[in-house]
Parts: C-alpha cells; structure tokens; sequence
C-alpha cells in the first residue's frame, strides 16, 4: 500500500503581495485558492477536500470554508506542524485520494504579520491600523450577540418544532432514555433515572431547551487506538473492524436557503453507510453525541434511521434504551448523563461503540449480538458552522 | 407581589464592540451613519451575508455594497434564560427580503410575543467601548 502515483499537483499558486495593509486574511486565502483554481483550470465548487493549519482564521477549516463557499467538501484536515503543514498536507491529500475521500483538495496559507494579522493561534490579533482586527471573518457579525451552545441548538430546536410539530416531551425522552443507561454506570456524572416530567420542568436554560435537556460539565477524557490488521490479530483483544467513515462541514454558506433542521450528518452518514456496505437498518447499536437532547433528534433523522421530521415520534416511548426500544444509543449514558470530556463528546461515543461491540458494555444495558455498530457526532454548532463525522464499525469474529 | 400588573419586560443585551477588518470596514462605517449594507454579487446576482469580497456563491470578486431597508422575518429564535449580568435576551436570525439570513439578537420584543415569522427590521444599537454600533432587529 502506497500513494505512489495515486495522485497529482494540477494547480499552484504564490501570492503577488508581499505587503497587503487593504486585503483582510480571509480575503488572502481567497485570492490565493482563486489563484491555484485559475492554474489548474478548475472552478470552486471542483473541490471536495479543503486542507489549512494554524494561519487560517476561525475554527480548524470550518471559517474558511463557509467564507470561501466550499459547498462540496467532504474530506477536511487542519493538522498544524508550522511551517511544514503545507507540505504534511500535501502527503494527506494524496492519501485521502488514494482512499476515495476526495478527488480535488485545496491547501490554503496566508496571513499578515506586517499588519498584525494571521499569526497562527491568535484568533483576534490585533492589526496594525488602528480600530481593525483580523480574526475570523464571522466574528464581527455573530460574535456579538451572545451565542453559546445553549442558545445556538436552542435556535435548532426551535425551528424543528415550528417546522415538524416536535414537543419538549418528545426531547425529553431522550434525556429519559440516557439516564436508564447512566444508572448502570458506577462513574456516570449523574445515575438517577429521571422521568419526562423531570425533564420538562427543569429550568429553562435557552428556549426551548431546559437545564435537563443539557449535557454534563465534565473534566477527564480518553484515548483509542486504531491499528493494522496485522497488528490486531497479534493483540489479544476482541476485534473492531473500521467498515466506513464519512465527514462533512456545514454552515450558512452565504446565508441563503438557511436550514437549521439538519445537521451535516445528511452527508458524513451516507458516506459512512456507503463505504461499509450496510444500512440504518442494519445497525445494531448507536452512539450519537447528545451535547443536546435536540442534537440526538436531529443526527438520527439526518443519518436515516427515521424520516426527517419524524424524530419526535422515533425517540418517544423508550425507544432509545438498550432491551426495550429498536435502537438502542449511548449505552453509558452518553454526555447527557455520563461524561462530556473537556466539553468534547466525540471520543467517548467511540468508546462506548467499542465496549458494545466487544460485548463488554454494562451487562444490564448490552446489546444481544451487538456486530455493527455506529458512532457519530458534530463539532461546532448546528447553529452556525459544524463539522459532522460517523464511523461504523463490525465485530469480527 | 404588588397587585398592579408589572410590563412585559422586554429582551435586551449589551453588545461589545465588533471586531472591523479591512475588509468589513464599509459595513461599520455605514452603520455609523444608520445604513444598513449587505453585499450582492454582480456577476450572479445573488445577496450574501456576512458580507465578503468574493462571492461564496459564484466566486466572483464582482461584489458589491447595497443599501437595505434591512426587513424580513424571524427564521428562528432563541431566548437565553441565564447569562450572568444580561438575561434574558433573544438571539436568532432574520431572513432578510433580499434572501440572506443574519445572525442577530431581537429588541423591543418580549418573550412571550416574539415568534417565528413575526416581521421584524434592522434598527442600530450602540456598542460597548465605542465601536461602531451593531444590527439588532425589531417587531416592525
């Protein structure tokens, strides 16, 4: 296995200026894409993985990409090493190629330190004209009002309610189903079973989401290895087999046609679905970040496993816990109740997909043949701009 | 509890300074003055926002400045219950006339009658520490 040949440099690009007092550091990844489009003879919505590190404003790729309108990504990468990112990307690109990840990869790097800007690791650094910053090309026009988590899902939820008649009950259920698993876990931030009612007269912390409708403030965190195939069958553990993965940025894009119903998960689960050859249906157990209760909702619909719309009526009645519903998710009692590290989700819903497929979940909550399973989270806000991913994964024998 | 019905308390928040680039400056210096400006692409025609040199739809560097009447509807809405020092306030966007929807937070507008769909239009408030003032929106 090798990229050797798997992949081409068709466009290159080096910046005219080296002085830009009057070209933002957004505007210069801009130019400096439109310069390599140009040269290879390919068009903006051509690319399909976008690839940057430290310098690029805002959150990993996530700012960039919605400023720059890259609709079509679906294969993203911000590994910072300094100056060498450029070229450690380049390496990355061929090998997401090699792999089907993407077929045409953009690598972007700009900044301005005569002016202040674009240092890397500096999100809002000072410029060197009085009164100006140059951060996240975002920050002047949302930075100001408050957003949060609570708030920004909240605005979700919301739209999901008006749009698809989906109740606080509804969300409520969720939150029930994760603690019934949280009782089971001796290191669960909060074990006690809570009902519907408990949840819906909890506080209201960001309309329409309550205080229970919230995930757990916690420290800690985790670790996972992934191996070869050969390295695996010399370990002695059981083995979990990586079937597919899929990822996506999602963002206002612009700002119209705004949809904050759905989640990138439309893209990451069908990619991921695609790539192991199985379906929703095939699923025996699911690990979905729950930062939200509307966050489950919104991901289960998004990756298939009910219509859109119809998740209300999906996650009700206990539909959600392991021995009594059709999917059972977050068997640990995921980050509504159990543990969300450093306020990262991500890795923990990897873990408790990996105790099920070994079949070394919490005997009260471990799923009968459990030999595909599914993690999947989004990072950001579904309220602005976030990255989704999903990974299935097989039990094998 | 006195016995005399208190006013709908209406939402509001204190808004910091916005961080202006280079880029941005036309829009801020605009709203100094009261105007509301979004961006339009000549090249294709269509309305973004947050405003940008190139077009995220077409790419084109054929953009331009427009002033709005700065009306549209509520697309969404939130109303943050805890926040130390400003609660509650309500954060959301507009779905402006001209397609774009912008992030926002809503004023002159209570909890209980702030609703999706509601008419709503752009109005300034001043910022904290001098900066330019920034784009809330009201019930029209």
């Amino acid at each position: 296995m090798s990229i050797k040949g798997k992949a081409y440099i068709m466009g290159a690009f080096e910046h005219p200026l080296r002085d830009a007092p009057d070209t933002s550091t957004p505007q210069l990844h801009m130019e400096c894409a439109l310069g390599a489009l140009a040269d290879a003879g390919l068009e903006k919505d051509d690319i399909d993985g976008y690839f940057c590190a430290g310098d690029a404003p805002g959150f990993g790729g996530m700012s960039m990409i919605d400023y720059m309108g890259l609709k079509n990504v679906r294969h993203m990468d911000s590994t910072e090493t300094g100056g060498s990112s450029y070229i450690v990307h380049v390496g990355h690109a061929a090998q997401a190629i090699a792999e089907g990840k993407c077929q045409a990869a953009l690598i972007t790097l700009a900044g301005r330190p005569r002016h202040g800007g674009g240092r890397p690791g500096a999100r809002m650094a000072p410029s060197a004209a009085p009164g100006l910053t140059d951060g996240p090309p975002e920050a002047g026009f949302e930075n100001i009002y408050g957003g949060s988590t609570h708030n920004t899902y909240g605005m979700c939820a919301m739209r999901h309610m008006h749009q698809y008649g989906t109740t606080s009950e509804q969300l409520a259920w969720i939150k029930v189903a994760a603690s019934h698993h949280a009782q089971w876990n001796e290191h669960a931030f909060l074990r006690d079973v809570v009902t519907v009612e408990e949840v819906v007269s909890s506080r209201m912390i960001a309309d329409p989401l309550h205080l229970m409708d919230c995930c757990v403030v916690t420290d800690g965190g985790g670790a996972v290895i992934v191996t070869s195939p050969e390295v695996a069958k010399s370990l002695k553990r059981p083995k979990v087999k990586i079937m597919g993965a899929g990822e996506a940025p999602k963002s206002p894009l612009g700002g119209q046609d705004l949809d904050l119903t759905y989640s990138g998960a439309v893209w990451s689960g069908p990619r991921a679905f695609d790539e192991a050859g199985v379906k929703p249906a095939d699923i025996k157990y699911a690990s979905i970040y729950d930062s939200f209760t509307i966050t489950v909702l919104m991901q289960i619909e998004d990756l298939g496993f009910c219509e859109k719309g119809q998740g209300g009526k999906f996650v009700a009645d206990g539909n959600l816990i392991s021995g009594v519903g059709k999917l059972p998710f977050n068997t640990d009692g995921g980050g509504l109740c159990n543990n969300h590290p450093t306020n990262r989700g991500g890795i923990t819903k990897v873990i408790e997909a990996v105790r099920q497929l070994r079949g070394e979940a919490h005997p009260k909550v471990q799923v009968k043949n459990c030999d595909l399973a599914i993690a999947h989270g989004t990072g950001g806000s579904l309220g602005t701009r976030h990255g989704s991913a999903t990974v299935i994964m097989e039990r094998e024998a | 509890m006195s016995e005399t019905q208190e006013r709908p308390k209406t939402l509001s928040r204190p808004i910091p300074s916005p961080a202006v680039s280079v880029e941005t400056k036309p829009f801020w210096d605009a709203a100094r003055e009261g105007r509301f400006l979004i961006k339009r692409c000549t090249a294709c025609g269509k309305a973004h926002w947050y405003p940008r040199t190139y077009c995220p739809f077409c790419a084109s560097g054929e953009t331009v400045w427009e002033e709005s009447p700065g009306e549209g509807v509520v697309y969404t809405y939130s109303i943050m219950r805890r926040s130390p020092g400003a609660a509650p306030y309500a954060i959301g966007y507009v779905t402006l006339n001209e397609g774009p929807s912008v992030l926002t937070n809503f004023v002159d507008v209570t909890p209980e009658t702030l609703k999706i769909g509601m008419k709503v239009k752009v109005k300034f408030q001043p910022t904290e520490g001098g900066g330019p003032p920034a784009p809330v929106f009201a019930p029209v």
